[in-house]
């Protein structure tokens, strides 16, 4: 009854293929299909941020990105973001210092947003960080914690 | 004593799991066979029902089984019992877990789909015909009570839930020795819940093995453990309930919902797990909120503005179902009279049903509105006297040589209200300071040459934290030498790992990474109440030193036989006893821990018990009282009403500070939550009950870009009623908040002579006040 679709795709790195159906999210696929349940959906209609995965390096909600909408393309989530000897990204451990994080449910959509704006911005201002995020809702901060993080995090991959 | 972390800041030990998203919420669990559950839910606000027939949903493929409320056992076939019974309760009323005959909110549940997949259910939800005959609705708190008003409830005659009150002092004499004699009424919304994980619920019935088990997105799990195994008649030992990582609680998880029957009733009719996750649609009309009050108050006051007495009447808004007793309204009038020394207090409130989603606490529950409503008084007095408002609250505030410091007023179990320690105007002389306030005159004036409104305003607050009976921890010491520590308390985000790691290495002797740390399931600790009204390191903090010391004390007894040195001469650091001075002669803690749980046919040291454990349910001798004092520093568009925050500035004390990066983050979170109520978070019914903005590009949330930076200083005034001096830090953050907001926005248009009535203050709002002041001006 289902209509459904076979897709490739990378996720952090790995190539994998699936049947999915057409409907299904690319939120969905990763959590349920993949078991990569560090990405998070908070609000399903594009406006918390807390479902943002890479792809191809670009910032996405991947819940108003089908499943079928990423084959051919390469998607990292949270759990590709640090190094494969698992070493934190300078974002993760600049969260860490900073009390970047309190419940922890937005923070993967932060991470990978910010991480794709690092790349774009290697120097940003703190006004600049705020706008950065500006699509992605977090109850429990405030966000002071998360823009020192990024901010902290940007100087030490400029220092690299 | 070994190293000293508390008072330290130590980073986060949950943080390295939820950053490489390797945290474990509810969603995140998959069991073998899990079945997925979608709720059908009124879309009218009040209606009597019908038929309801599921024939077409049921015969969907994938579709498992539907369930109304005629589908349950018939003795289970009854409404939900009330959470906190208490007098002042009329009008019990609690909902049925699904629809009986009549449905009274947008948003009530009917019927629940259980099929192979979450997008099945959701497509037999449409398949479902439910025949509704409306009814007329109430939504409007402010006329609900009149005579002509629809009724709520249909077999209710009124829609008063009922009335509580505070009442102390001589409030007559007050009023007739009084100079003068100030009036303000005023509106107070407060949104939703609005945690980024929504509620969720995952159920497995084994009715051979461990026998009901419920995973649920919750603060107090052990209070949904009582009231479904209540419901259920059944032992407590065959429930067992787990709240894994939770995105978020700030009240609302605190209660207990109608799927948190249905979800595991449907898992045991079906005999497989079944999960259940909230849409963030179903949030705003499932998940109790808290929204209207309307405030009409009476200060009597000197010539010199002292305050005299204070009284008038709350008109608070229940929605729809009792599902939380009078908590929520009853804390409103707790604050009362807030930082200040007001002799006298009369004020009554009046508990309304509406035809809307329940209410219930959201962070700090009633306690910013009676702040705000305290606050609006100062500033009433400082307006109508012109003193300014600074000047008040220092002519006003209970004195540092006044603690502890008996209100007047009583708790419910009949105690005094009692300030145990503070210095409210310490505080007030320091957020000054930090928010330059002496500079702002200047400020402002060179604003104004560019054409711009800038606005600054005050607020005071106290809060009453900590409330009991207990917290429990247990320690133990595991063969390995790595600690297992226990505790009932549930976390969505406070960071509890780490406080009471903190605690518990510090005293036992060990390093925090060897800490184990097991919370939130009723199965492993037997007994909580929940994270709420600012009390968790007030409760466990005291039962995680008192379990730590007597491990410790019993470890060091032991170690001094093994050893043959006193007591006296032993230390533990890193987990290993050794003699001062002589660090070779030493023993590990999981040596002795092997020594007092040995195996067969092994002795147990004479004069022990078995086990290198100990569990401690020590807690709080009351309610330590935390207060605060800030300043928010605004600008308003005259032209488009809207309003920016530029610079927020906290004095904060919470006592002694177990980790200040835990409470610089929540008081952070909560200052931001407070001023997102001060000028954006409205939940919108119209006249007929239906909710009209209920998604995030409707209903407006803080966001990173329009929120100002927080600068925080602190003051400890230690709380002389638990052994380290703490007191809650959770909600001190947004209880004052609204209060300096508005009043820094009235302080920008003081021109207009803009006073304001309503919050959240929305622009087209602000437009109409300041339009009516510019033409009043002019005439
Ligand atoms: S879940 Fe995708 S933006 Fe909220
Ligand atoms: S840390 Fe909880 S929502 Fe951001």
């Amino acid at each position: 009854m289902a209509d459904t679709r076979d897709i490739e795709l990378t996720v952090n790195g790995e190539s994998r293929s699936a049947t999915v159906e057409t409907r299904t999210s690319l939120g969905d696929f990763l959590r349920q299909a993949l078991g990569l349940t560090g990405t998070h959906l908070g609000c399903e209609h594009g406006v918390c941020g807390a479902c943002t995965v890479l792809v191809d390096g670009e910032a996405v909600r991947s819940c108003l990105m089908l499943a079928v909408q990423a084959k051919g393309r390469e998607v990292t989530t949270v759990e590709g973001l640090s190094n494969p000897d698992g070493t934190l990204h300078p974002l993760q451990d600049a969260f860490w210092r900073n009390h970047g994080l309190q419940c922890g449910f937005c923070t993967p959509g932060m991470l990978t947003s910010l991480a794709a704006f690092l790349e774009e911005n290697p120097d940003p201002s703190e006004r600049e960080v705020r706008e950065a995020i500006s699509g992605n809702i977090c109850r429990c901060t405030g966000y002071q914690g998360i823009v020192d993080a990024a901010l902290d995090a940007a100087k030490t991959m400029r220092e690299g | 004593m070994g190293v000293r972390y508390v008072g330290a800041e130590v980073q986060r030990m949950e943080d390295p799991r939820l950053i490489t998203g390797h945290g474990r919420y509810v969603d995140d669990i998959t069991l073998e066979g899990m079945l997925h559950a979608a709720f059908l839910r009124s879309p009218v606000a009040h209606a009597r029902i019908g038929s309801i027939d599921t024939s077409r949903a049921a015969e969907l493929e994938g579709v498992h089984r539907v369930l109304t409320l005629a589908d349950f056992p018939a003795e289970l076939q009854k409404p939900m019992a009330q959470l906190y019974p208490a007098p002042p309760i009329e009008h019990n009323k609690t909902q049925y877990p699904l629809a009986h005959d009549e449905v009274c909110h947008v948003g009530q549940a009917i019927a629940c789909v259980v099929a192979d997949s979450r997008a099945i259910a959701e497509d037999a939800l449409a398949l479902i015909d439910v025949d509704y005959e409306n009814l007329p609705a109430v939504v409007d708190v402010r006329t609900a009570l009149d005579a002509d008003a629809p009724k709520a409830h249909a077999d209710l005659d009124t829609n008063l839930m009922g009335r509580l009150g505070s009442k102390f002092g001589d409030i007559e004499e007050a009023f007739a020795k009084a100079d003068h004699v100030f009036s303000a009424s005023f509106m107070q919304h407060r949104g939703g819940c609005h945690s980024m994980e929504t509620r969720g619920v995952v159920s497995r019935d084994d009715p051979w093995g461990d026998g009901l088990t419920l995973w649920t997105s919750a603060q107090s799990p052990y209070l949904i453990r009582r009231a479904l195994a209540a419901w259920l008649g059944e032992p407590e030992e065959r429930v067992r309930v787990i709240a894994p990582d939770v995105g978020g609680g700030f009240g609302p998880k605190a209660g207990f919902y109608p799927e948190e029957i249905v979800i595991p009733l449907a898992a045991r009719m079906l005999g497989r797990p079944v999960k259940w996750i909230e849409d963030r649609r179903e949030h705003f009309v499932s998940t109790t909120t808290q929204r209207d009050q309307h405030w009409e108050l009476e200060v009597a006051c000197t010539s010199d503005g002292r305050m005299l007495g204070l009284r008038g009447n709350v008109t608070h808004e229940n929605g729809a179902w009792v599902p939380y007793g009078v908590l929520l309204p009853f804390t409103s009038l707790v604050p009362l009279p807030g930082a200040y020394a007001i002799p006298a207090v009369d004020v009554g409130l009046d508990m309304v049903f509406t035809n809307t989603v329940p209410n219930s606490p959201v962070r700090g529950a009633g306690r910013p509105n009676g702040i705000y409503a305290v606050e609006r008084m100062v500033e009433t007095i400082a307006r109508e006297l012109d003193i300014p408002p600074a000047e008040v609250r220092r002519r006003n505030y209970v004195r540092a040589d006044q603690m502890p410091y008996a209100t007047g007023a009583l708790l419910r179990d009949g105690s005094p209200a009692t300030y145990d320690s503070g210095d409210y105007e310490g505080l007030l002389d320091k957020v000054l300071e930090l928010s330059d306030f002496a500079g702002f005159d200047e400020r402002r004036a060179k604003a104004r040459e560019e054409g711009r409104y800038l606005g600054i305003g005050i607020s005071s607050c106290i809060e009453d934290t900590g409330v009991g009976p207990y917290e429990g921890t247990t320690v133990r010491v595991e063969p390995s030498g790595k600690v297992l520590v226990q505790t009932g308390a549930a976390s969505q985000g406070q960071g509890h790992h780490t406080m009471i790691a903190l605690i518990v290495a510090e005293n036992l002797g060990v390093a925090p990474e060897d800490i184990l740390f097991e919370s939130a399931d009723t199965g492993k600790f037997p007994h909580g109440i929940g994270t709420i009204g600012s009390r968790v390191a007030v409760n466990v903090a005291p039962s995680a030193l008192d379990a730590a010391t007597k491990v410790r004390e019993k470890a060091l007894k032991l170690a001094a036989e093994l050893l043959e040195a006193a007591e006296a001469d032993l230390d533990i650091e890193n987990g290993i006893v050794s003699v001062n001075g002589a660090p070779d002669i030493s023993i590990p803690l999981g040596d002795l821990a092997v020594k007092l749980a040995p195996m067969s046919g092994v002795k147990v040291p004479e004069g022990f018990d078995p086990s290198l454990e100990a569990t401690s349910y020590e807690g709080s001798k009351g309610a330590p009282i935390a207060s605060g004092a800030n300043v928010a520093e605004v600008e308003v568009d005259i032209g488009t009403g809207e309003v920016r925050v530029l610079r927020y500035s906290v004095a904060h004390d919470c006592g002694v500070m177990i980790n200040p990066l835990i409470v610089k983050g929540q008081i952070e979170g909560g200052v931001i939550h407070g001023i997102g109520n001060a000028l954006f978070e409205r939940m919108i019914f119209d006249d007929q009950g239906q909710p009209m903005n209920t998604n995030y590009g409707e209903y407006l949330l803080p966001l990173a870009s329009e929120m100002p930076r927080v600068d925080i200083v602190h003051q400890e005034s230690p709380s002389p009623l638990n052994p380290l001096g703490v007191k809650g830090a959770g909600e001190g953050g947004t209880i004052p908040a609204a209060a300096a907001v508005v009043a820094a926005i009235e302080n920008a248009l003081s021109d207009f002579g803009v006073v304001i009535d309503d919050y959240p203050v929305e622009p087209q709002y602000l437009c109409e006040l300041i339009d009516r002041g510019m033409a009043q001006a002019a005439e």
